[in-house]
């Protein structure tokens, strides 16, 4: 992609989590220009969510940087939500016994400012404010298509649309550059692609996206650019093409060949089986104890691994 | 609300298609039975007048007959609305049978409590005249039938569209109602636990029956339509209370109550709203009452100022605030107990200091264990508190004045409680509740957001100390323990929140009125206060963990069946699917 001329939304420079003697994530850098889609993805433990945390001030790196356009963060959950960065979390974490709406309007806090005072005396300013974050709420409920639903509460929703109203509550703070947490971890196919045309669309309304996902057929169907993160290492950063490609991303999610491997022997066994096998399908004769075997086999061969 | 609104008329048709004749005859049965139970109480129970209330007399009931007639004849005309008389059918907008389970339970326990209680009283069943027999049995009966009766719950039907200015009508005859049942158990005899005990036991019935029967639904619906009139309607009812009591005494537990519930909800902004609990929320209204009557012009004030009322409630207030902010900051930044703890210590430490304050052990300011007494009336525009006042041809004495300033003290917290909870930052406070995590990464400062909600509830407790301290006109350090026997204390305010109902402004009210009434009432559970609080506690957890007056959202929460907004069958099933696919 040639956005590179704009200045970045998001930049992180060196961005490295230690717990204790563990250390989470190294030395990370990355940009997010705006406009941009871009997919983080790494094998399980590699520090996808843990960088996420660094990035909203969850977690205080212990050492880097990381700034929204151009000015650096402060470690602070809340005042990296005013700054205009926004998150859903990977596993749902919506405030489930207000109502989907209201849920929407704390998403607002950042960006209305009526205090105690004016609540308690109601003034005109209140109300208007109240009403503009109510149609703004609506609004993103609309697009998430979930304003059939603003009275329910939270907790009732089915599964893919309490993942929407956790997008649409991200929104609400009308950020420049959303955080994606596994947006589509434990959806079926449709949902899936719903929620891919959704980040399209809040992509086209103006807003960056940085996406954390294991489905790589949704990765790289969306991103225009993927990092991939390996043992809170960056090991790769391009597009879906070169990422795909590259034989160190397939090595650390697949392992790598192993020269003269005692596993060899059984692959070869496997091949044997499956030739069998196909030879006893065709045949019609497939009987339950081959099949059990070969079964064996495989698991066997992927446990080898 | 719930209202159903493609069945009524399917059930209603169903319901017409004649019952069984067994159910007919045992809904005329249950009638009778109630008919018997009528005409039994206007028997004779005992001989002797020794028994409080009197029930010696042929021809007029009394005392705790009084109770078992209104439940007998409820129970009669429920079962005629059951017999689908014409005119009574909306008595039972949600089925009839287990409304007439409980009003037939209801008679048969007032009843047999009764004549239990002359016995055990007066020695004997000797003393038992044939009325109380005659009771005993009869009250039986409707028991019997209505446990034979088929259940015949239904939704919610819709009811009969009525002009508005019946419905109006009808929510004022509501409170009209409830103002008497509260008079009456306010004016029962503090001398004799029985009659207060009857009552306890009809209005707990009664009320449960009227639940059942969907007759509080129906009500909280018209409430919810007019909300105004309702509100207005309260206020009338609760500025009337005072001109209907004939006893000073009643009016000084309309002013406690009002004080104690008014401090409930107060607390209820920081546990109900904010999920912040606080186990020391007494020392902020001892803060308060301390302060006002230092500045109180009382002769034995250390501090030789006397300001006028309001100020000195505003000094309340705001030194409270100051006490909260400094208790608050600090501790509000940690998650979880920690903050529990902390107000546990304060709350001691307050009282401590006021004990030791004394000019021996420390510096002379409260006079330790003597307190401040004598603080002086209260005089607002020349009107002193403690002289008596005719209003309309009725005396107002002392309590019937500071119940009127409470009552204004209490529509002030009202106010604030709902309108800083239906707002941003009551949102907030609920979001920081739900989950904090979430909750800052939505922008919203935890810290700060919690530390307004905990100053808030520690400044309008203070206000209400600056109350009490002239309506006691004394204050010692011993009010203000953790728990106690005697009201306040913050295990009794914690108990009314959380026994009313976290998070409403019905419940806390309701809660402290029963916490402090009851005891008041039954002497003889003053010793077991603290047991019988646990006690209620472990059992409302069990039963109806989200308390008396539930909030909407709690009745969800704890309740899975029945939810007015569970998704539809195509949404649940798209969730679990994706949800097995997660898991595979």
């Amino acid at each position: 992609m040639t956005t590179t001329t704009t200045s970045p939304v998001l930049t992180a420079t060196g961005v490295t989590m230690r717990f204790g003697g563990l250390t989470a994530v190294q030395a990370v850098d990355l940009d997010v220009h705006p406009g941009e889609i871009v997919g983080l993805i790494g094998p399980n433990g590699a520090g996808k969510t843990t960088f996420f945390n660094c990035l909203t001030g969850l977690y205080v790196p212990t050492e880097g940087s990381v700034a929204y356009r151009g000015t650096v963060l402060p470690p602070k959950p809340h005042l990296v939500t005013q700054a205009g960065i926004a998150r859903t979390f990977q596993n749902i974490r919506l405030f489930a016994n207000m109502t989907v709406l209201e849920n929407v309007l704390v998403g607002r806090h950042t960006r209305t400012k009526e205090g105690l005072w004016s609540a308690l005396l109601r003034g005109p300013g209140f109300k208007r404010a109240e009403a503009a974050s109510k149609a703004r709420a609506m609004e993103l409920l609309e697009f998430t298509g979930l304003a059939d639903k603003a009275d329910h509460l939270s907790r009732n929703l089915p599964y893919g649309e309490q993942r929407k109203l956790e997008i649409a509550r991200a929104l609400a703070s009308d950020p420049g550059l959303l955080l994606l947490d596994e947006p589509t971890a434990g959806m079926n196919p449709q949902e899936t692609r719903a929620t891919e045309e959704l980040v399209f669309a809040i992509r086209d309304l103006g807003t960056a996206v940085l996406v954390i996902e294991h489905d790589m057929r949704f990765i790289f169907n969306l991103c225009d650019r993927v990092a991939v993160l390996v043992q809170g290492q960056k090991l790769v950063e391009g597009t879906s093409e070169v990422v795909q490609s590259d034989e160190r991303v397939i090595a650390a999610y697949l392992g790598t060949p192993f020269e003269g491997a005692p596993g060899a022997e059984e692959a070869a066994e496997v091949e044997a089986a499956e030739a069998g096998a196909t030879a006893g399908a065709t045949g019609g004769t497939t009987t339950g104890a081959t099949d059990e075997a070969q079964r064996g086999t495989t698991a066997r061969t992927e446990d080898g691994q | 609300m719930t209202t159903d609104k493609t069945q009524p008329t399917a059930v209603r048709k169903a319901e017409a298609g004649a019952p069984a004749p067994r159910t007919t005859l045992l809904r005329a049965l249950t009638a009778a039975g109630g008919a018997a139970a009528v005409v039994s109480t206007f028997l004779a129970w005992t001989w002797t007048a020794e028994f409080p209330g009197d029930l010696t007399v042929y021809g007029y009931p009394g005392g705790l007959q009084l109770l078992t007639l209104v439940l007998a004849i409820a129970t009669g005309v429920f079962a005629l609305a059951a017999l689908d008389l014409k005119g009574l059918r909306w008595l039972t907008p949600s089925g009839s049978t287990q409304a007439l389970r409980m009003l037939a339970l209801g008679t048969f326990a007032v009843t047999w409590f009764t004549v239990i209680a002359i016995a055990v009283d007066l020695d004997g069943l000797v003393n038992l005249e044939p009325g109380g027999w005659i009771a005993a049995v009869v009250t039986a009966v409707p028991v019997a039938t209505t446990f034979l009766l088929p259940d015949d719950s239904r939704p919610l039907c819709r009811p009969k569209e009525l002009p508005s200015w019946a419905e109006i009508l009808i929510i004022a005859g509501v409170f009209a109602v409830g103002l008497y049942v509260v008079n009456y158990g306010i004016q029962t005899d503090a001398d004799h636990p029985e009659p207060f005990l009857g009552y306890l036991i009809a209005v707990g019935f009664a009320a449960v029956a009227l639940v059942k029967a969907g007759l509080i639904s129906r009500i909280s619906e018209l409430t919810s339509n007019y909300r105004s009139v309702t509100l207005v309607a309260a206020l009338i009812t609760a500025i009337v209370f005072p001109f209907f009591q004939d006893k000073s005494s009643f009016t000084e537990l309309g002013v406690n109550i009002a004080i104690f519930a008014t401090v409930a909800l107060g607390l209820n902004i920081v546990v109900g709203l904010a999920g912040l609990l606080d186990l020391g929320y007494v020392a902020f209204l001892g803060v308060g009452a301390y302060t006002a009557a230092l500045v109180s012009g009382s002769t034995a004030s250390t501090i030789d100022v006397r300001f006028p009322f309001w100020a000195a409630v505003i000094t309340g207030g705001v030194v409270s605030l100051i006490f909260g902010v400094v208790i608050g900051a600090p501790t509000l930044r940690l998650r979880g107990d920690y903050l529990a703890i902390v107000t546990l210590g304060f709350g001691e430490i307050f009282r401590l200091a006021m004990l030791n304050l004394d000019g021996t052990s420390g510096p002379s300011v409260t006079n330790g264990p003597d307190g401040i007494p004598n603080i002086p009336p209260l005089e607002i525009f020349g009107f002193n508190f403690n002289d008596d006042h005719s209003v309309g041809g009725v005396t107002l004495d002392s309590n019937g004045n500071y119940y009127l300033l409470m009552l204004l003290v209490t529509v002030v917290v009202v106010l604030i409680f709902s309108r800083a909870g239906n707002s941003r930052i009551g949102r907030a406070w609920v979001a920081i509740r739900e989950d904090e995590t979430a909750a800052t990464a939505m922008g919203i400062n935890g810290f700060r957001v919690k530390l307004i909600a905990f100053a808030l509830g520690a400044t309008l407790a203070g206000v209400a100390g600056a109350v009490w301290a002239h309506f006691q006109s004394t204050v010692v350090p011993e009010q203000y323990v953790f728990a106690g026997p005697v009201p306040p204390n913050s295990t009794f305010l914690v108990a009314a929140v959380i026994l009313g109902g976290m998070g409403t402004i019905g419940g806390p009210l309701l809660g402290a009125t029963l916490l402090y009434l009851i005891p008041k009432k039954l002497e003889f559970l003053q010793d077991y206060q603290l047991l019988a609080f646990g006690i209620a506690l472990i059992l409302l957890m069990r039963f109806r963990p989200e308390g008396i007056v539930p909030n909407r959202r709690q009745q969800l929460e704890y309740h899975e069946t029945g939810q007015l907004d569970v998704p539809g069958a195509t949404g649940l099933k798209d969730s679990a699917v994706g949800v097995t696919k997660a898991e595979a």
